[in-house]
């Protein structure tokens, strides 16, 4: 439903807030070289992959890190692999549209290196790769967004949690790949389109929660 | 009691709205945890303040001590020895003293576990209890704080049975999980940032107490408080401080710690670092009673620079309590220590007295850059491992169990 006019606006169905919890499991899968990364990555299940990239967000975890996936990190720290750390930080799972398509590619770059490599790279043995997945449970906080102009007010205050459901967990939900907030902002046509473009320019990458929390809030400061 | 409400100012409101929002999703369910010790050691320092705030966010919490005699203690603390790598064999005796010594709390004790939702079981020395209760109505969760990634075989061999039927298993870190037939959540622990050892204290308590154990704060202080324990390394900390001393003649080094009722090495060791330190006046080496907790709090406080120079380690919870009096941590490169030491950032992660002599000079040398390493250890501790996100994650992972979510759950 696409309304274009604003006094159509009020019939349009308000924001539901929604909350989650990521509960971080140990998958029992580990890898201790190169090799056995690579073949791990083949078979892994896709939510590790997504919990290595994005599950960071709402972990234990260092707000700037030196790299912005674990592979990479492990590829810095575990098997001292400077040219393959690089590599694997740069790879931006936005730009892939769904997450077999993002593990070839890790796959790749990894296929890459072996053949590159003399050697296969190997880590201390306490210095292995453990790959993990996360569950989360979603819940509705009651809080209701009536209309855009009431973002200003309730984005600062949402948790981070609630920032990463509807803003990262929503691109995994919806087919479209589309943050919540975009979505909604979308069936009021064209009033909020630049808003709209302007969330979207957002670099979700290398940024962290209360950064993206923040940079939202602005926005909608500022367009709204 | 603290109300949950006064960790909003540390926190944050929204972390509070969560948690109770969360607990709402198992009003009515009745939660038991039972370790091995009232006082002492991290886990009754854990529980001594989580169980008060599941109850403050609406959870029915109970929390259980399981006795035993020295015996069992015994055996006990070298299941734990063993656990973390030593070679150690128990005889078939205590072993023995073990089985029965459950079997007995569990004559207590049945009814209340068996009827409870959920139940958590800390460390190895309760784990039978499991097998004592066979009517058991709800979950049960065996909570694992050491780092088991490299047990002495034929001991994880036999604690593993009374395990591996565990509905779940939580480990403070992916790495030092052991396969399981269940599914193995991972939770750092925390600290308390409103408990007695981490309340903000003014300058004249932390003068005070230094006064009263003759230490003077004029002079540079390096600090470890820890159990008296070998793989908490003391012997390797008096051997960095000698090796800092000689460019740095004013150093002062202390190190505090306290027993567990449930160490009985403990006395050994704190005797071998007594004969260590005792040439040398500016080794204070201090046995504090298990409440002395405002005083370990002082210390911290007080110190230039905390250590913990752990070879092995759990999660190294005085780390996490030194950041978040804004030191630098030089830790051990081992365990949980390296989840919470970001080399160059909150401190250094070291592997030898070499190693921590030498960044205890840099440190005290740029004091500029130890208080800004002293800052970001403590946003990294607000951020990630106060109690409030301990508390949530046990409220997530309750919520997985009870309601058997897979991957994803929405609940209304």
């Amino acid at each position: 439903m696409k309304k274009g006019q604003d006094g159509q606006q009020s019939s349009l169905p308000p924001l539901l807030v929604k909350d989650c919890a990521l509960i971080t499991i140990a998958t029992g899968i580990r890898a201790q070289n190169l090799r056995e990364l690579r073949d791990r990555l083949e078979t892994v299940q896709p939510s590790s992959i997504y919990y290595h990239f994005w599950g960071r967000l709402l972990s234990p975890s260092f707000e700037q890190p030196e790299f912005n996936n674990d592979f990479a990190a492990w590829a810095r720290h575990g098997l001292h692999d400077y040219v393959l750390a690089e590599r694997l930080a740069v790879v931006d799972p936005t730009e892939f549209p769904d997450l077999e398509l993002f593990r070839q590619e890790l796959i790749e770059i990894i296929e890459e290196r072996l053949y590159e490599s003399a050697m296969v790279p190997w880590a201390k043995t306490d210095q292995q790769f453990y790959f993990k997945r996360s569950k989360i449970v979603v819940f509705d906080t009651k809080q209701r967004i009536a209309e855009p102009k009431m973002l200003p007010h309730v984005l600062p205050s949402l948790s981070l949690s609630s920032i990463f459901y509807h803003f990262i967990d929503a691109r995994r939900r919806s087919p479209e790949g589309v943050d919540d907030f975009s979505a909604w902002l979308d069936a009021f046509g064209e009033t909020y389109a630049v808003l709209r473009n302007e969330i979207g320019s957002i670099d979700l990458y290398f940024s962290t929660m209360p950064e993206i929390r923040a940079r939202l809030s602005q926005l909608c400061i500022l367009h709204l | 009691m603290v109300d949950l409400t006064h960790y909003a100012e540390v926190a944050g409101t929204d972390v509070i709205e969560h948690l109770r929002q969360l607990a709402a999703l198992l009003t009515g369910k009745r939660v038991v945890h039972v370790n091995s010790t009232q006082e002492g050691g991290g886990v009754a320092e854990i529980l001594e303040k989580l169980v008060p705030l599941m109850q403050q966010v609406g959870i029915d919490t109970a929390w259980e001590v399981i006795s035993g005699n020295d015996e069992f203690f015994s055996c006990t603390k070298s299941m734990h020895n063993a656990l973390q790598g030593n070679a150690v064999d128990i005889p078939e005796s205590l072993l023995k003293v073990y089985e029965e010594t459950n079997a007995q709390n569990a004559e207590r004790l049945r009814e209340t576990l068996e009827s409870a939702d959920i139940v958590f079981i800390h460390d190895p020395q309760p784990a039978p209890l499991f097998q004592s209760c066979p009517n058991r109505k709800g979950k049960w969760i065996w909570r694992c704080h050491i780092d088991i990634r490299h047990p002495h075989r034929r001991v994880w061999k036999y604690l593993r049975r009374f395990i591996q039927d565990y509905n779940a298993s939580i480990f403070s870190l992916a790495d030092f999980a052991q396969p399981l037939p269940h599914e193995i959540f991972v939770v750092p622990p925390s600290i308390d940032p409103l408990s007695e050892k981490n309340i903000d204290l003014g300058d004249n308590e932390v003068a005070a107490v230094y006064e009263e154990f003759g230490l003077d704060l004029e002079r540079p202080i390096i600090l470890q408080v820890s159990r008296f324990d070998r793989f908490k390394d003391p012997l390797g900390v008096i051997h960095a401080f000698q090796l800092a001393k000689k460019f740095i003649p004013d150093l002062q080094l202390v190190l505090a710690g306290g027993g567990a009722s449930d160490d009985p090495e403990g006395e050994v060791v704190l005797g071998e670092v007594r004969v260590a330190a005792a040439d040398h006046s500016d080794i204070h080496v201090l046995a504090l009673p298990p409440d002395a907790d405002r005083t370990i709090n002082a210390f911290q406080r007080g110190a230039d620079i905390v250590l913990q120079k752990s070879l092995r380690e759990g999660f190294g919870l005085t780390v996490t309590e030194a950041m978040w009096k804004g030191k630098p941590v030089i830790g051990g490169d081992a365990g949980g220590i390296r989840l919470q030491v970001i080399n160059h950032h909150t401190g250094f992660l070291v592997n030898t007295p070499e190693g921590a002599a030498l960044r205890i000079r840099y440190l005290l040398s740029h004091s500029d850059r130890m208080r800004a390493m002293g800052d970001t250890a403590r946003e990294f501790v607000r951020e990630n491992f106060l109690i409030t996100r301990h508390l949530r994650d046990y409220l997530a992972l309750m919520v997985a169990l009870v309601y058997n979510v897979e991957e994803r759950i929405k609940l209304s």
